[in-house]
């Protein structure tokens, strides 16, 4: 064998070695037990402090409280919403003492009037709604009710109306169309208002021989889809 | 900031440094296989440029990852991807080419080459460097024809495996970016194609520059037949990087998928300079006319006929500009792919620091560094001088 | 002692002494009453596991309703409080996205400070055809690319389904949060390691739920199990239409959308 060849197999022989090693003394103990990774990482990420102690614990010592929040609007808003975390005082209940929000600012962050809401989530105009009064004067936070029902859609339904009023039927109130009970400004989910159900509905204008607004054939316009597949009733515009 | 990026987005994760890394392992595998050329296909014209280019490859090789460790959030941990490699992961198994390559292929390579002469020199000198010479030998002083054959045929086999040792360490780049499926900008078939043909295209312009910078210092003569092949061989390499990546061009466009929106804002808003200007015109289209014109690549004394002096002084233009073009492709994969948010709705920017681990101080002192170790190597190992005729006597 | 008869019907004991039988009675009552509990047929609610955690009984995912969702980022600041997030604007495990579509079809998506910041006024409210908020956060992927990337073994998938971050082997190489699609992952700024949403592992594990659906009002987060019949999540898989984000890259999220807009990418 030429003599080049057992000095190259010594000095790999050290750097293999020496990888071998390195491996046994640097890697961590716990690698490789459940996968390719580190064990003791799950645990030490499962020991991490928690901030929220979540509604269960606020219920086993604020049980009153709790009960008015599971039968009101506010069912599922859940404490630490608007109390903020609370471990450290489910912890020390006598030392550390959660918030408690009595401005403004925090019941507008869900109940601004924003059109990208979903419709009928109950929102008002933070400007117009009373203003500088605090929210919990007229309404209780545990369980909120509305204590006067409003007096127009636009308060719930703002989108709808913002695009009805720069609309051809702006000058339509919602009942035109909507049969509304009263019951369905304090209960909106469980009692709905009524929507037409037939093109002879639009027909009553639009095919009634009214002046002043377009008419069109009834039996033949758009047969036989109903109107407002392709006119949105709130803004029916035909460009 | 225009459009929409995903909050996260807002920062770039790889900078300056991720640039800078696959521009110093092209520079390497493009050195590298031009002395396979040599060694490997015979071709004897770029003799003299053999040893400078292992040479070459080497000190850009020890620099290559230095950005990465500058760059890791880390580094002190950064032997953890030796020790517990994920097999999945490309960038893990680099480490492990990156090594085969440092330690199989170019170390061995050059001490197979140089073994002779340092035995010669460390008999023949005193002091520091007779010390150094003989320790580098490992104590292998046998110079009998035995050993010189063993040494010549080990220095051949390990080339012929170093050729693909050196698309590997360079293709693999190109497939730790290529394999990013979340990144349309990056996510292709060609990205390891187009890195290594770049990569060459970068190395032969190195060792050419460097060939003339070199011989120039030491007053010798530049042999043009020598330069003309590099030309030559700079000249097809540029001709099948050209065409990969106007290939990748062509078939973004035609397919149009879904990403062609916020690309092609992209490349106008943010990278126009740096891609259209640079990388393209400056980058490839120019040193590929005066190439043409001028090198043995498609006529064999050019097209123009231009004395040696005049030669020298365009290649050593393409050259440069070529260098200049290779890393704005690095700049253009690596910032590019984070210039556009992965909601394909919108595009960020990235402001380069002037200081600081990621800065442009630190990638101009990187980049003069293996400058700095290469001449050091050549004060240890000098490429040229006698061992030139002792391997023209062997020839 | 003339003492009238206790409501058992017996007749006073002769001496001052306690009845014999009423004592009887007493401890039989006793154990009747304590012996669900020491059988351990009843439990009393303690917080803490009386048996250990085993993960491998648990697949977590979760559910996400854009229809529910009012964009009020109660979800992004829980979830900021809870895991110690950074506070400047982007460093998010969660966030919230409002979706703008318009008449014309030109979509405009924007995230300011992750919702945080509530959203501004919509120019053109008229032109709008449809606009809604769409809650973000880590897909917990079964199919991670991020994992298959790490170098090291620094990010991982637990057997319950769950992806995190060793941040005590993490070498911050940032080639996860190269590969996530979603845009879950970012480098933290002092830690100098790859952070995410850990879907709170560390309440998970301990019975709880996750900080964002623990405060979010509307429910527009469900967390659940994936492999159980009875959990929060089996009405939301079964009635509704689901659609997971980028599916063509097949990363196999496990937080599934309803009623997801084709322009939510």
């Amino acid at each position: 064998m030429p003599h080049q060849v057992p000095r190259l197999l010594a000095v790999f022989a050290v750097a293999v070695i020496g990888l071998v090693v390195a491996r046994g003394l640097l890697v961590p103990e716990t690698f490789g037990d459940r996968g390719h990774y580190r064990a003791a990482a799950v645990d030490s990420i499962s020991a991490r402090e928690q901030r929220y102690a979540g509604h269960h614990e606020c219920a086993l010592c604020h049980s009153d409280v709790a009960e008015t929040r599971l039968d009101g609007n506010h069912r599922n808003v859940s404490c630490e919403v608007c109390h903020e975390p609370a471990a450290r005082h489910v912890a020390a209940p006598m030392d550390v003492k959660p918030v408690v929000a009595q401005n403004r600012g925090l019941c507008v962050l869900c109940h601004a009037y924003n059109p990208s809401r979903p419709t009928g989530f109950p929102q008002i105009d933070s400007v117009m709604h009373n203003p500088r009064v605090p929210c919990m004067r007229c309404h209780q936070p545990h369980a909120p009710e509305t204590p006067v029902p409003p007096t127009s859609c636009s308060a719930c339904h703002g989108q709808i109306a913002s695009q009805l009023t720069v609309s051809h039927h702006a000058a339509l109130p919602c009942s035109t169309c909507h049969e509304a009970p009263d019951e369905h400004r304090m209960n909106p989910r469980a009692v709905r208002p009524t929507k037409p159900t037939a093109r002879a509905f639009c027909g009553t204008c639009h095919a009634g021989g009214l002046a002043g607004i377009p008419q069109i054939d009834l039996r033949n316009h758009g047969e036989p889809y109903v109107c407002w597949q392709c006119h949105y009733p709130h803004y029916p515009e035909a460009r | 900031m225009q459009g929409y990026i995903y909050p996260n987005e807002f920062e770039l994760q790889w900078g300056l440094l991720v640039v800078l890394y696959p521009y110093l392992t092209g520079l390497v595998a493009g050195a590298f296989i031009l002395a396979s050329l040599e060694r490997v296909f015979n071709v004897k014209e770029v003799e003299p440029t053999y040893r400078l280019s292992m040479l070459t490859a080497l000190a850009f090789l020890l620099v290559a990852p230095l950005p990465l460790l500058a760059h890791l959030g880390h580094p002190e941990r950064s032997y953890e991807i030796f020790l517990t490699p994920n097999r999945q992961s490309a960038m893990a198994m680099f480490g492990f080419v990156y090594a085969w390559y440092l330690a199989v292929v170019l170390l061995l390579e050059i001490w197979f080459d140089y073994r002779k002469d340092l035995v010669l020199w460390a008999r023949q000198e005193r002091g520091f460097m007779r010390w150094l010479h003989y320790a580098l030998t490992l104590g292998a002083t046998d110079l009998s024809e035995r050993s010189l054959k063993f040494d010549d045929s080990a220095g051949r086999w390990i080339t012929v495996i170093g050729i693909p040792s050196a698309f590997l360490l360079h293709g693999y780049v190109g497939f730790i970016f290529g394999s990013i499926k979340a990144n349309p900008w990056w996510s292709s078939v060609l990205m390891p194609v187009v890195f290594l043909f770049s990569a060459m295209v970068s190395g032969i312009a190195l060792v050419l520059v460097l060939y003339m910078i070199t011989t120039m210092f030491r007053w010798r003569k530049i042999d043009m037949r020598c330069l003309d092949k590099l030309a030559q061989f700079l000249f097809y390499a540029l001709i099948v990087d050209f065409s990969l990546e106007m290939l990748d061009f062509i078939h973004r466009l035609y397919e149009a998928e879904e990403s062609i929106e916020i690309l092609s804002q992209m490349i106008e808003n943010r990278l126009f300079l740096s891609l259209i200007v640079l990388q393209i015109l400056l980058g490839t289209v120019i040193p590929l006319i005066t190439l043409a014109l001028v090198s043995p690549g498609l006529r064999k004394q050019g097209f123009l006929r231009l004395p040696p002096e005049l030669r020298q002084l365009v290649y050593l233009v393409a050259a440069v500009l070529i260098q200049i073009g290779i890393f704005s492709i690095r700049w253009n994969v690596v910032i590019g792919g984070q210039l556009f948010s992965k909601s394909l709705k919108g595009l960020t920017v990235y402001k380069v620091d002037v200081f600081g681990l990621e800065g442009l101080m630190m990638t101009i002192g990187l980049l003069m560094l293996p400058f700095v170790i290469l001449w050091a190597l050549v004060k240890v190992l000098p490429p040229w001088g006698e061992t030139e005729s002792v391997r023209e006597q062997e020839a | 002692m003339a003492d009238s008869a206790d409501q058992s019907g017996h007749p006073p004991s002769p001496s001052g002494s306690v009845d014999r039988r009423e004592f009887l009675n007493d401890i039989l009552g006793v154990c009747c009453a304590g012996a669900p509990l020491l059988l351990g047929i009843v439990r009393l609610p303690a917080q803490g596991t009386s048996r250990a955690y085993d993960p491998s009984e648990h697949l977590y995912g979760m559910g996400l309703d854009p229809q529910k969702c009012i964009g009020c980022a109660r979800c992004v600041v829980a979830c900021k409080a809870e895991n110690d997030v950074p506070q400047e604007p982007h460093y998010f495990n969660t966030w919230i996205e409002r979706y703008i579509i318009r008449e014309d079809g030109e979509v405009e998506v924007d995230s300011p400070n992750g919702g945080i910041d509530g959203f501004g006024r919509i120019e053109n409210p008229a032109q709008v055809r449809r606009t809604f908020f769409v809650p973000k956060l880590c897909n917990h992927c079964d199919s991670p690319p991020c994992v298959q990337v790490c170098p090291v073994g620094a990010t991982f998938i637990t057997e319950d389904g769950v992806i995190l971050v060793d941040e005590e082997y993490c070498i911050g190489c940032r080639y996860c949060i190269q590969a996530c699609p979603y845009g879950a992952r970012y480098m933290h700024p002092e830690r100098h390691v790859a952070g995410k949403c850990t879907f709170c592992y560390h309440r998970v594990v301990k019975g709880k739920v996750p900080a964002c659906v623990e405060v979010c009002p509307t429910g527009a987060r469900i967390f659940g199990e994936l492999t159980n019949r009875a959990t929060p999540l089996a009405r939301f898989r079964r009635f509704n239409d689901l659609q997971v984000l980028k599916p063509h890259l097949n990363t196999r999220p496990k937080m599934y959308y309803a009623n997801l807009d084709a322009e939510v990418s």
